[in-house]
Parts: structure tokens; sequence; C-alpha cells
């Protein structure tokens, strides 16, 4: 029923595609990260949450209709419905339904609960597409409540040695799990401008994160101890240079190798991920008790013969445009 | 081992140097002696040795993962660090109670090599069972013999200075050559030798600093000697009490490797330490260091490559005489004490002194330097006549100042992922030059010379230019074209290209050149003529 194809996931029968690449005139996006909601689309289909993110991102006068996890469209006989991913908010899984075959695809997602999101819904399906960004044995993430914690830790014990800090962390997804779990008495909390025109656009939503926006006229005497949530471009630009003295550290799935902490040139790396982990996908593949599994974005190949291999699924490699190019942003 | 887990992540996790020392302080006020003793080995690099094999390590790693081999090399290939991958691939360990002390975990490893495979495999596997994420890294780390701290020595001597209280550069002595652990205790280390008990040990070397600045701000070239930089090996000729030690400033005792030097136990009064460059030497002139490479990696030195690759010691420094140290008197007492020694009838072949060029302005230096080549030099050495012979790497008193490297523009045409701090990222290259036939031939693999920008960039580029996959090498369009410097350049038969290169590294991404405009085989076969003719 679906197809790989140069555009991104597409199905003839409802003619739509899912986080296509390039312009096309139904698409499905199952998240607002950007190398999932791209530019020019005829129409845009999402959960309602991703709604306001993609106006946000992509501008206010894109043709975009929003749906409720679970909530069914049909086009050409196909039912096609969004499932919450865990991924991030607004992140959906997409069922697609035609005669009895089922396929879905997964976006990315994660198994365990960032308090943020909606958490994510194991859907049986014959058809998995499933992503693998973090698809290695030695991908093993902490349980976030003690990385949490552990950020609170290092916030306090900054703000106590006359240190601002600094996390860098996505300003969609990660920044407002973050967020949510601050313990706000250590300090003030401030937020870079990404970070907090997303939150403004997810209030309309009802949801509601700590932080002020930092602007020119912040004193910079009320930072003192502060915590300065900012997305990873920040690192390095002139920007950071009002909150000295500060600590700075990068909170990403990746942070788990060494080098990669190392390179980044941050004094701390918090593992925590928005992604499934090593057990998580192979957890996730399996509730689905599919047949055919596609595994793209990350390490296809090894997950893929992993699969086949050692769990007796029919599992392929599908390499989409754009995937490999994007995967240090995530 | 907890504790010193703890020391490994605190070092790991800052870049700030003084955060550093006062980890180390932290740690050494709180140990026991014999746990201080074996950790300050591991800072300065003193390892154990690699008590089993590689592939047993993987074999066993794998099987307690619970993987496949390919999945556990395809994990590996992305950490990039056997230690760390087999550190994250181990089921988790949520009970860590035990505490293992450092100093059995190291004296059980030391005694490894004695038990059969299956023992072996029992004690390792155990300790992966029992420790936490942290401790196995480091556990496996100290196994696989490349364990590093991330600490300079010059940091684990201020951090001791501070612990003891004692000056930092009797601390660096103190920590010369190859003590063991086992055999001292905390006093015993850095207690005043008696008499005739540390006759082995070498002194700190003293290292120069790269000339940054200017040539006029160094003053007078007349306060300066300035002797030819040779492309040897630094050693410490040390003769007490009649025996003869060779160190290398790598601190390897290597008195074996050189029997040349072997009459000199006799030839040299007691109490004589002697810093020089070794290398071979034959008709007046050093021979390349390709030569010496092939005589240091030999394990029994045949008459034939004695002959091959005679060695002396150019001699710069005296730093020991009549048993007296004279490291804090100025340079031109100890070069004099020097000259003597080696003029006097007793002098032995294998020590030649390094001469000091005599220069009238700072222009003469600089137009040697340029042509230094030709000199059989790879540029000048520049050392205050009033200067002490200092300890570690110091600014101001001697500066290195070698000739620009020879360089050639090659054609980025093999990525491949690199390690550790560049895991995951396409960072070592390979760069080739265009032969007559009109194909590209690989003459030089570079793994440095790129800003992080950069590296970047071309990551990105690598991944979208991909032309094939050879498992973890991808070839990628002949495109991108780049300066590579190297300090020497010879013919070889091991290579495509027929060359060899010493130290490649990338100088400048040329973003101005086309591929068709890199350098051709002929020219570097022309350049080999030129250098080396």
């Amino acid at each position: 029923m679906l197809k790989f194809t140069k555009q991104g996931i597409y199905c003839p029968r409802a003619d739509v595609y899912i986080d296509p690449w390039e312009p096309v005139q139904n698409a499905i996006v199952t998240h607002g990260h950007s190398d999932h909601a791209r530019w020019g689309m005829g129409k845009y289909l999402c959960h309602i949450h991703t709604v306001p993110v993609l106006r946000l991102r992509l501008g206010p006068d894109i043709a975009i209709q929003g749906l409720e996890y679970g909530e069914a469209v049909h086009r050409n006989g196909v039912r096609i419905s969004l499932h919450p991913a865990g991924h991030i908010i607004g992140s959906a899984q997409v069922r697609l339904e035609y005669k009895g075959e089922v396929w879905v695809v997964s976006g990315d997602y994660k198994l365990v609960h960032d308090g943020v999101s909606v958490p994510f819904e194991a859907l049986r399906c014959h058809h998995f597409v499933t992503e693998s960004t973090f698809a290695l044995p030695v991908y093993r993430f902490p349980d976030p409540t003690l990385v949490f914690s552990e950020i609170n830790r290092w916030w306090a014990q900054n703000a106590a040695e006359g240190f601002n800090t600094v996390l860098l962390a996505y300003a969609l997804g990660k920044s407002q799990t973050i967020l949510q779990h601050l313990e706000t008495e250590t300090g003030r909390v401030f937020l870079h401008g990404a970070v907090a025109n997303v939150n403004a656009a997810l209030e309309g939503m009802g949801y509601q994160f700590p932080g002020e926006r930092i602007a020119t006229e912040t004193d910079r005497s009320s930072l003192k101890g502060a915590i300065v949530v900012a997305p990873p471009s920040a690192l390095g630009s002139p920007w950071l240079r009002r909150f000295s003295p500060y600590r700075i550290a990068s909170c990403s799935g990746w942070m788990q190798l060494r080098g990669a902490r190392r390179r980044r040139g941050v004094d701390r790396g918090f593992v925590l991920s928005d992604h499934a982990d090593w057990e998580q996908l192979n957890q996730a593949v399996s509730a689905t008790a599919a047949e055919t599994v596609y595994v793209t974005h990350g390490y296809e190949a090894p997950f893929a013969r992993w699969l086949r291999e050692h769990k007796d699924l029919q599992a392929h490699e599908v390499h989409l445009q754009g995937a490999e190019v994007m995967e240090d942003d995530l | 081992m907890k504790r010193f887990a703890e020391l490994f992540v605190a070092i790991d996790q800052t870049t700030k140097t003084n955060e550093k020392v006062a980890a180390i302080v932290r740690y050494l006020a709180d140990s026991d002696d014999r746990s201080s003793l074996y950790a300050i080995a591991l800072l300065i690099g003193n390892r154990p040795r690699r008590p089993v094999k590689t592939s047993d390590l993987k074999a066993w790693a794998t099987s307690a993962a619970g993987i496949p081999d390919w999945l556990f090399e395809e994990s590996y290939h992305i950490v990039g660090d056997l230690a760390e991958a087999i550190a994250l691939m181990l089921p988790p360990n949520l009970l860590s109670e035990h505490d293992y002390r450092l100093p059995d975990v190291i004296v059980q490893l030391a005694e490894l090599p004695e038990q059969t495979d299956e023992q072996k495999r029992e004690i390792i596997t155990g300790y992966w069972r029992h420790l936490s994420r942290d401790e196995r890294f480091i556990f496996t780390k100290l196994i696989t013999g490349n364990f590093r701290m991330g600490v300079s020595r010059q940091l684990v001597i201020k951090a001791l200075s501070i612990h003891l209280g004692m000056d930092e550069t009797t601390v660096a002595h103190r920590l010369m050559g190859k003590w063991i652990p086992a055999a001292e205790t905390m006093a015993s280390l850095f207690a005043e030798p008696e008499q005739g008990s540390r006759d082995f040990q070498p002194y700190p070397f003293y290292l120069a600093y790269q000339l940054d600045g200017s040539l006029e701000s160094l003053g007078n070239v007349h306060d300066w000697y300035i002797e030819k930089k040779l492309d040897g090996i630094r050693g410490q000729l040390i003769v007490r009490n009649g025996q003869l030690y060779v160190w290398s400033r790598g601190e390897d005792l290597l008195t074996d490797k050189f029997p040349e030097f072997g009459p000199l136990a006799d030839a040299l009064p007691d109490g004589t330490v002697i810093d020089g460059e070794i290398i071979p030497w034959s008709d007046d002139r050093p021979l390349s260091f390709q030569v010496m490479q092939t005589r240091i990696g030999r394990k029994n030195l045949s008459q034939k490559s004695l002959r091959e690759a005679p060695l002396v010691m150019v001699c710069y420094d005296l730093l020991e005489w009549k048993g007296e140290d004279i490291r804090e008197m100025p340079m031109h007492y100890r070069r004099n004490l020097l000259e003597t020694l080696l003029s006097s009838p007793l002098r032995h072949t294998a020590l030649l002194l390094s001469e000091t060029m005599p220069f009238d302005n700072w222009g003469e230096v600089a137009l040697f330097r340029r042509e230094a080549r030709n000199f059989h030099c790879e540029g000048v050495m520049l050392k205050r006549k009033d200067s002490a012979y200092g300890s570690g790497r110091r600014r101001g008193n001697w500066w290195k100042w070698k000739t620009d490297p020879l360089t050639a523009d090659g054609v980025l045409i093999y990525a491949q992922s690199g390690h550790g701090r560049r895991a995951n990222l396409y960072t070592d290259y390979t760069f080739a030059v265009w032969d007559d036939a009109g194909t590209l031939v690989p003459f030089a693999k570079a793994y440095s010379g790129l800003t992080d920008k950069e590296i970047a960039e071309l990551d990105a580029w690598i991944k979208r230019n991909t032309v094939d996959r050879f498992g973890p090498v991808r070839s990628v369009t002949p495109h991108h074209v780049f300066e590579i410097a190297f300090e020497g350049i010879q013919q070889s038969s091991r290579h495509k290209s027929g060359v060899a290169l010493r130290f490649p590294r990338i100088l400048r991404w040329r973003r101005d050149k086309k591929a068709d405009e890199a350098n051709t085989k002929a020219d570097l076969l022309q350049l080999i003529d030129a250098v080396n003719g």
C-alpha cells in the first residue's frame, strides 16, 4: 500500500505522502521537527497540537488540517488515523488501513514517558515503518527521571558556585520536557527566543511552561544563578556571552557516547533522548506483531539485519532522502 | 574503584585545568597510600600491560551482551573505543554495591597472564557483572591497554605538589623512570633518594615550544645558542656507579636497543647525565628517520642493522656532572663542561657535540631555517645562553623553530569515520594525486588540520556524495582539493603512489582549486629528488 519514493513515503491509493521531502500536493506530517515537516506542500494533515508549530515554522498561511489521536479520515477507501508516538508534543504515528491491510508509519518515537507528550501507543499492524536513530545495542538510555534530578542537582551546584547554567536542547520537544521538570526554586528560568516562540505557539493548546524570554534589556544581575534553555545552535555564538560566567550542558541521546560529548565542547552531556533506544525499538517492533518491518532514519542496515536474523521478520532497510543529512540535529 | 571512577569522570567532564587539578587533590586527600600510588601511576600513564587478547575480550563481551559478532563490530565501530563499546553493550547492572579496591584490581590484572583462558574469562566477566557502567569502562580500558586519564603529566605534578607541599620540579623528578607502585609508599616515592638507590632515574626533560612571537622580541642574537634541530629520538644518557642507562623522552628504557653506547659505562665518569638526540649517522650527516625507525622496531639487532644504521648521540646539554645536579647553573656553564667532556681523549665516537652556529643577526637565522632541509635538519633550536635547564614544556628560554613543511595539493577520494572524539563523523581522509594515465592514486592519509566547523561541513558533503561503501570506508566524488603538509617524503614500494610521507596533515582546504588542478605523481617524484638529492 505504501511506496518509498524520492519525495517521501507515498500511498498511491490515497495519493498522500508522509513526511515528504519535496513539495507535493497532500502531506501527512508526523511531527514538527524540520526534517519531517518541510515547506511547500499543497495541504498538510497532522495532529492538532502540531498545527500551531507548523504555522510558526512554515508560515501562517499554509493549508492545514488537524486531527485528534484516533480520529480517522478516509481517502479513496483508505482509512487514515493518527496515534500517539511519544516523541514530542503532537507527534503521531500514521496508521493506514485498506481492505483489512494495516500499515503503521511510526515517525520518530519513544516508549518512555517524558511527562509532556502523550505516551506511545502500540498498534498492531502488518507492515511497520520504524525509525532507527539509536538502533544499536550501545544505546541504552538511563531512566529520564534520574537524568532530570541530575540536571537539577547540577544547576543547584552551579548556582552555589556562582555560575549560571545553560542547557542546550531542541527548541521543540526537548526544551519543553526539561522545563516541565526543572525545580524552579533553585533560580530563575530564561529562554532563548526560539524556545520562547515554541512555548508561545503551544500556549493556545493549553500548555504552560515556566521561563521568561531573554530580551536585550534583560538585566544581567537578574541572571545570577539562573538557568537558560537554548537550542544547540546557540553553542559558540556571541549570544551566550551575556551569561558569563556559565557552565553549559548538552541534552541529547548522542551524549551517550564519550566521543560525542567531548566533540560538542560542553561542560556536561546529559543523556536525554526523545527517540527510542535499543531496548525500546525492539519492544516496539514486537508489540506491533508486524511481519514486515521497514527501517528508516538511522542505523537502517544493522537494525534490519538484526530483525531478519534474530527476530525472524521480513525487515528491509529504506534510505529516505535527507534522513542522513539531519542525523546530528535531532 | 568507585572513587577512582569518580575521579575519572570528574577529569573527563571538565576542560578546565584547575578543576582537573582540584579533583586529583581531592582524590589524594581521601585515599589511602596504596590506592594513591596506583592512581598516580595510572594518571601519569604507567599502565599495566595488556593481559588478554583483544579477540578474547570481544568474544566474552559479545556473549555476555547476547548479540551476534557482526552487531558487536558494527557498534564498536560507531563508538570508536573498545572499552566504551563493551561497557555500553553489556546488560545494565543495577546493583553495583561491592567496591573493589583499585590496587587489588590492578594486581589481579597483572597476574592474569598466568591464568588459563577459562579463568581469565571468569575473572573478567565477573568484574563486568558487578561493576557500574563507569567502572566497567575504566576496568575494560585498563585491560585493553590504552587507558588515558585526560590530564597532562604537568597537571598531575601540580596536584601532587599541592597535596605534598613540595615544589613541582622535585615532584617531577621523583616521578621519572619506571617505578613500581607495589614497591613504594608515598613516603618512599617522594623522599630524598638515598645514595645509589635511584641510579636509573632520569631528570624530567626540558621541552621547547614552537616559536610564535617575532624574532626581534628575543633580543640580541648573541644571547642565544642556535643549534640544528635534528629529527631523531630525544634521549638521556646516564652513567652512575659504572652502570649505563639510556632513556627516551617517552620514558622508555632503551639501553639494550643501543649497544653502541655500551662502552660509555666505562668511558664516562660516574655521575654523568647527558641530554641529546639519538640518531643514525654516517659520513658526517644524519641518516633519515626511517632508518632509525626500522632499527628501533627490530627485536634482535643483527650485525647488518648495526652497520646500516650506526647510532650516535648528538649531545646538547649536561645535566649532572660528577654526581652533582647542575640543571640550575646557566647553560653556558653546562655547555662549557659538556665541551670539555666531549673533547677529552676519552671521548667516544658515539658522542658528538651539537654545534652552535654563529649568526650575526636574526635575518641570517631566518634564512638558515628556511633552507634547513639542505643542511639535513628540520629547523633550529634557540636556547638562551644564561638559561637554567627547566622541567616540562615552558615558554621563554628555549624555542624550537621548525622549517615550513613540504606541501602538495591532493584530491579527497576516501573518507572513514574517526575514533574517540570524532567517532560517528567522517574525519579520516585519503587524498590522491594524478598519475600519468590520468587516474587518481592515493598518496596521503590525514586526520587532522581542519576546524570542527570544516569537519562538520565536509562530513555532510561526504554523506551526500558517497559513490561506494567498503565497510566503514566511503569513496566520494573526486571534487574537493586540500593542501597537505608533511615533514618528509621518500620513495616507497608499498604505496600505490610510490611515495611515503612523514607526518602528513591537512594545511588548508583549497576551495579555490578544482580536482584537476591537484598535484601529480610526477610532481611528488620530483620533490623527492629535490629534497633528498
